[in-house]
């Protein structure tokens, strides 16, 4: 622990007030979001508690705001700061989720591409290459599309969150496979690595012990840009309906469905949601910025 | 002097050029997907085509019969109409209208590609007496043949046998139809250009015959259709001045609409029904927990989740005021309606929990509820609101809500045990609605075709064919009949009759119709 | 070279082969256009004919060859939805669309890389700052949102821009364009910065750190000290060796903007390709879905192809046959 404090990593972050505000917006969402079984003020999923006669309230600092809803409610009654809560839940889920898919995937192809060489290095990144040239939400649009129209309503209903993080994370990999292929490929010709298989060292346990430690800093940042970009890849998914299902609604559906609202005065359906997308990307983008610039000395 | 006069009459034709040019820029979610008169059978399309083509049949501004191409019609045998046509009507491309048109534009809308089944399924054929009398011959009797006539529009056999277009345009065919994008109509405007999804442009035609009549005092002379499909970008359009008029703008947006000070608000009725219809078909429901039967076979679960809704709480948060709430199966615009009819089971969860357990389930039962998300004016919202108000009863109610096409698509194929539909009667005759959606279906044309609970009941059966042949008292007793058994066996649960609100901008003036159907030549731009 | 292209077009076979399947795959299933295309009444032999007409009770495979045989033909026959030949169809929408792609890009390009620059160069100056934050907020505002609160600002409250369509159009030939008109300028404003603003902070943060490695470079260095004035080292010389990234960003990046142009299109009722892709998707017309599906494809392909001959071009390198290792 003490390490970590006198690290320069940590006498960057105590440097940077920005860096330390998003750090604890984000942590207040990702809190906000873990805990809301227990912290939200009500269940948005429990059907029975929703009372139609108290939809439209406004915040609670509003003229008609009720103490009940802080944020206000939805059309059908659904306290919107437990559904933002709940949707950030899903958001962060999802987002989290297809990050570790995808940097586990590109991971594990970057490394047997850069140490493996030849052809599997060469079949690997043609495929990343042609993958790279579609732009990953119409990755993720076509393989959300074909798993829908290959499973029945009623299975996919209940998998369509996996199939989400399937969609987003299958169209990320081949950024962390290029990075990972590069460093590899860096690290690979290096004096250790070559005395390391000199000794007898097997293939996997060099790239276990000694190439993937030194390529894990530019995955980090790379993984947590990527956080962000998934987490706006769900929301516009959900935006365009084909994302997680409405039962479990996620900050984009619950945008979607607050657009419809924008315009007649009841703006907190749609305003709260999109705030709370918005901070949550950013900072988290603003963490990925700094560690990237934390971790490349070179740029300081 | 003379330059003098020149300047005066140039100031006097400036005038009358401006005073020419009144255009309605008008919007929709939806675009017509065809301009053929007798293919598609929907909403879209007839709001565009009944600007063009008339039908020997019109409608005023009550919706009542008027008469159109023909100036009288009567039964002069229980199966043969006459109808005398009105004389010196021409099509916009300048062909004389007769009685051969009549007979060619029947036999067209008979076809089996024809969408217009329902508007012509008794007719045999139709005969030319002369060349402005024609005879309609049906198989059997039927009574209510000139509101069915009253959407058949007429064209001419000429232009459509010289473009090779005497069948409805059907996507069966390999080659694109003429029809599909030109017009040729004797009504009040004509087509001047269509761009599929983008605009229609619609000029008024000044030989029309209707406008020497007074109550046709439109003085629209150009109308573009442009289709928004977002609510929120038709609406912020409306409001910038874009567009003057707007036929389906979302509820929430009303009272912004209303207070804008530009633009106003038409509200009326629409003669569509929205009701829940239930699989009582089955001994075991595809979508529920309870096995071994089928709860909604028994009236008392029917009336518990009856009893469950709270429809005012439907009617004044999720529709805004805009629904008129109704306990019968058509609204009062339709003929056959009975007031004493049209009344609710009381709203009442205690009520609806006892039968519950009477029937068998105290405990109550799983259920998924299949629903639009874009056909009826806040249908998915409706449907949470009703799943909420089941699951606080116990019947506990996972919404499915899809788009139309997947939704028709599952209800089409009997694969739903609760789904909520909204019918349209565009013959505003009862009989349309008893015979699609609760005669038993036997394959018959039009027999229980929208039944898809399969609900099955000899005495309604007797009684929609009663509807079929009689007239007069009789066939008004049959209806009155069946309305009292849909309240008693509660083969839907009603919700509501949709209200239509339209938009548009102050200095515009037009009729609201039930029908749905904007008619410009009662328009009027100021 | 012509090894070169040739290699690259047999690479570029496959990946058709895939998308035709997938794009064919993918909504042969879904939704019943059969359903949609009976309407309110039928009976069922009506849809039994009409089934078998549109060849729908086919095997899979049989009905996926005989797609792709009429696709390579160019024929994908009739839209479900209107009944018009669906190559016409995108025929018609293509236009919009690349104008507004072209647009966008334009935008993107013409502000992003000036701002790349000079952030790149002054990076501790307050303006660089502000375009710093900017484009992190860029980033993470999602472009259906933007659109919306562009409309709400400008159309809705100000009142000084159209909220959707193209406004006039002048046809020349089969090539329709809104950049004659004022109306047509005017309605495309707002949807191309929608556009243009996510790759805008894009290529800024591309170039911007481009710059900052290449700066660093001994032979950025070596010039200096060779007392080169600063104008010369920074535009001479590191601007010129960002280039070669940043074309083939750019280059790949226009077929994402033709790609997000469905979110701006469904904002901004575009009548792009976009638009028809979403509103076939709505009434399950798969052969304007598939079509647009393979042209797409086929767009970047093509794309791809263009952005490695321009590599080829630029950098010498690659023309002793290294491929892209980089």
């Amino acid at each position: 622990m003490k390490a970590f404090f006198d690290s320069d990593l940590w006498w960057s972050f105590t440097r940077s007030p920005v860096t330390m505000i998003s750090a604890l917006v984000a942590f207040i969402c990702i809190a906000g979001a873990v805990l809301a079984p227990v912290l939200a003020p009500h269940n948005p999923f429990d059907l029975a508690s929703l009372q139609l006669m108290d939809a439209f309230k406004p915040p609670a600092w509003g003229e008609e705001g009720d103490a009940t809803y802080p944020l206000g409610t939805d059309d059908q009654g659904r306290d919107m700061l437990s559904a933002i809560m709940y949707g950030a839940r899903v958001s962060l889920l999802v987002g989290f989720c297809a990050v570790i898919f995808s940097t586990t995937l590109g991971v594990v192809l970057g490394l047997l591409a850069g140490y493996l060489g030849g052809r599997t290095d060469a079949v690997l990144m043609r495929i990343a290459d042609i993958q790279l040239t579609f732009p990953s939400i119409l990755v993720a649009l076509l393989v959300d599309g074909v798993v829908r129209a290959a499973l029945p309503r009623e299975v996919h209903d209940q998998i369509a969150l996996f199939v989400v993080i399937f969609a987003i994370g299958i169209s990320n990999w081949p950024q962390f496979a290029r990075t990972v292929r590069g460093s590899t490929l860096v690290e690979r010709n290096k004096e250790y690595v070559q005395a390391a298989r000199v000794i007898g060292l097997r293939p996997l346990a060099i790239m276990r012990s000694h190439v993937l430690p030194n390529v894990m800093s530019p995955v980090l940042v790379i993984a947590t840009l990527n956080l962000g970009f998934a987490i706006l890849a769900e929301a516009t998914l959900s935006f365009l309906g084909v994302g997680v299902p409405p039962t479990q609604p996620s900050l984009g559906t619950l945008i979607r469905i607050g657009n419809d609202f924008l315009f007649s005065g009841e703006w907190w359906i749609t305003i709260f949601p999109g705030v709370a997308l918005i901070l949550m990307v950013l900072s988290v983008n603003l963490l990925g910025d700094w560690l990237r610039d934390a971790l490349n000395p070179k740029l300081r | 002097m003379i330059r003098r006069l020149f300047l005066v009459a140039a100031a006097l034709l400036a005038v009358a050029g401006a005073a020419e040019a009144r255009t309605v820029r008008w919007a929709a979610s939806g675009d017509p997907n065809t301009m053929d008169p007798h293919s598609q059978n929907v909403g879209t399309v007839t709001m565009v085509l009944q600007q063009i083509y008339d039908a020997l049949i019109a409608r005023n501004q009550r919706l009542g019969l008027e008469p159109g191409l023909a100036l009288s019609w009567s039964q002069v045998e229980p199966t043969r109409w006459r109808f005398m046509l009105r004389q010196g009507v021409k099509f916009h491309e300048g062909e004389d209208f007769t009685a051969d048109d009549v007979v060619f534009s029947i036999t067209r809308s008979l076809q089996p590609t024809s969408n217009f089944g329902i508007f012509v399924d008794t007719i045999d054929h139709a005969e030319a007496v002369d060349r402005h009398t024609v005879d309609i011959v049906t198989k059997a009797p039927d009574p209510i043949l000139p509101n069915k006539l009253a959407s058949v529009y007429m064209m001419s056999r000429s232009w459509s046998e010289r473009h090779n277009a005497t069948r409805p345009q059907n996507t069966r065919q390999r080659e694109e139809m003429h029809t599909v994008r030109n017009t040729n109509g004797t009504g009040a405007y004509r087509l001047q250009s269509r761009e599929p999804d983008v605009r229609t442009v619609l000029v008024r035609n000044n030989d029309w015959w209707g406008w020497a009549d007074a109550s046709n005092n439109g003085n629209v002379t150009e109308v573009v259709f442009r289709p928004i499909a977002s609510d929120a970008t038709r609406v912020a359009a409306l409001l910038s001045g874009e567009i003057d008029f707007v036929m389906d703008p979302p509820l929430q947006d009303l009272n912004r609409l209303r207070q804008a000070g530009n633009t106003r608000v038409l509200e009326g009725p629409e003669v569509r029904t929205l009701f829940i219809a239930m699989d009582v078909g089955r001994d075991e429901l595809l979508y529920s927990d309870v096995r071994g039967r089928n709860p909604l076979r028994d009236v008392r679960v029917r009336r518990a989740l009856y009893q469950a809704i709270d429809i005012q709480a439907i009617h004044r948060t999720t529709m805004r005021g805009q629904s008129v709430v109704t306990g019968t199966l058509f609204p009062e615009q339709v003929n056959g309606y009975v007031r004493e009819e049209d009344v609710r089971l009381p709203y009442d969860q205690a009520r609806a929990r006892a039968q519950l357990a009477e029937a068998g389930y105290p405990n109550g039962f799983e259920i998924t509820l299949d629903c639009s998300n874009n056909r009826y004016i806040n249908d998915e919202q409706i449907c949470q609101a009703i799943a909420a108000m089941w699951t606080r009863v116990g019947v506990r109610t996972r919404l499915n809500a899809m788009p139309l096409a997947p939704f028709f698509a599952k209800i089409q194929r009997d694969d739903s045990s609760i789904y909520m539909l909204g019918w349209g009667v565009p013959t505003l005759d009862a009989l349309y609605s008893f015979q699609s959606l609760l005669a038993t279906r036997n394959g018959a044309q039009g027999d229980g075709i929208w039944n898809f609970g399969r609900y099955s009941n000899p005495q309604m059966d007797v009684l929609v064919q009663r509807m079929k042949t009689e007239t007069g008292e009789a066939r008004q007793a049959a209806i009155r009949d069946a309305l009292r058994l849909y309240r008693e066996d509660v083969p839907h649960i009603p919700v509501h009759h949709q209200m239509i609100p339209w938009a548009m901008r102050s200095n515009i003036s037009m009729p609201h119709m039930a029908n749905n159907q904007p008619y410009f030549r009662w328009t009027t731009v100021n | 070279m012509f090894s070169f292209i040739v290699s690259r077009l047999l690479q570029a076979l496959p990946v058709m082969l895939v998308v035709s399947f997938i794009s064919f795959a993918m909504f042969a299933y879904v939704g019943d256009p059969v359903a949609i295309m009976l309407g309110q009444d039928f009976t069922e032999a009506q849809r039994q004919a009409l089934v078998q007409e549109l060849g729908l009770d086919k095997p899979f495979f049989v009905q996926f060859l005989t797609f792709l045989g009429n696709a390579i033909q160019g024929e994908f026959g009739l839209s479900y939805r209107l009944s018009r030949p669906v190559a016409e169809l995108i025929a018609e929408r293509a236009p919009a669309t690349l104008e507004l792609a072209l647009c966008a890009a334009i935008i993107a390009m013409a502000v992003g890389v000036p701002m790349g620059v000079y952030t790149g160069l002054y990076r501790n100056s307050w303006l660089s700052r502000i375009f710093l934050t900017f484009s992190l907020i860029g980033v993470s505002l999602p472009t259906f949102l933007i659109g919306i609160l562009l409309i709400l600002v400008f159309s809705v409250w100000l009142g000084w821009l159209p909220s959707f369509g193209r406004g006039d159009v002048v046809r020349l030939g089969w090539w329709s364009t809104g950049l004659l008109t004022w109306s047509g300028i005017k309605a495309l404003i707002l949807p191309a910065i929608t556009l243009g603003l996510f790759q805008l902070t894009l290529i800024m943060r591309l170039v911007r750190s481009e710059m900052m490695e290449v700066l660093r470079t001994d032979y950025i260095k070596f010039a200096r000290a060779r007392g080169l004035p600063n104008r010369a080292v920074h535009f001479g010389h590191a601007l010129k060796n960002t280039l070669v990234p940043v074309i083939t960003i750019a280059g790949l990046q226009l077929g994402a903007i033709i790609a997000f142009a469905i979110v701006t299109e469904t904002v901004f009722q575009w009548p792009g390709m976009g638009l028809l892709f979403i509103q076939s998707v709505g009434a399950a017309d798969i052969p304007v879905m598939a079509a647009y599906l393979m042209m797409i494809a086929a767009v970047f392909v093509s794309i791809n192809l263009i952005v490695d001959l321009l590599y080829y071009a630029v950098d010498p390198r690659l023309r002793i046959g290294r491929g892209r290792g980089h």
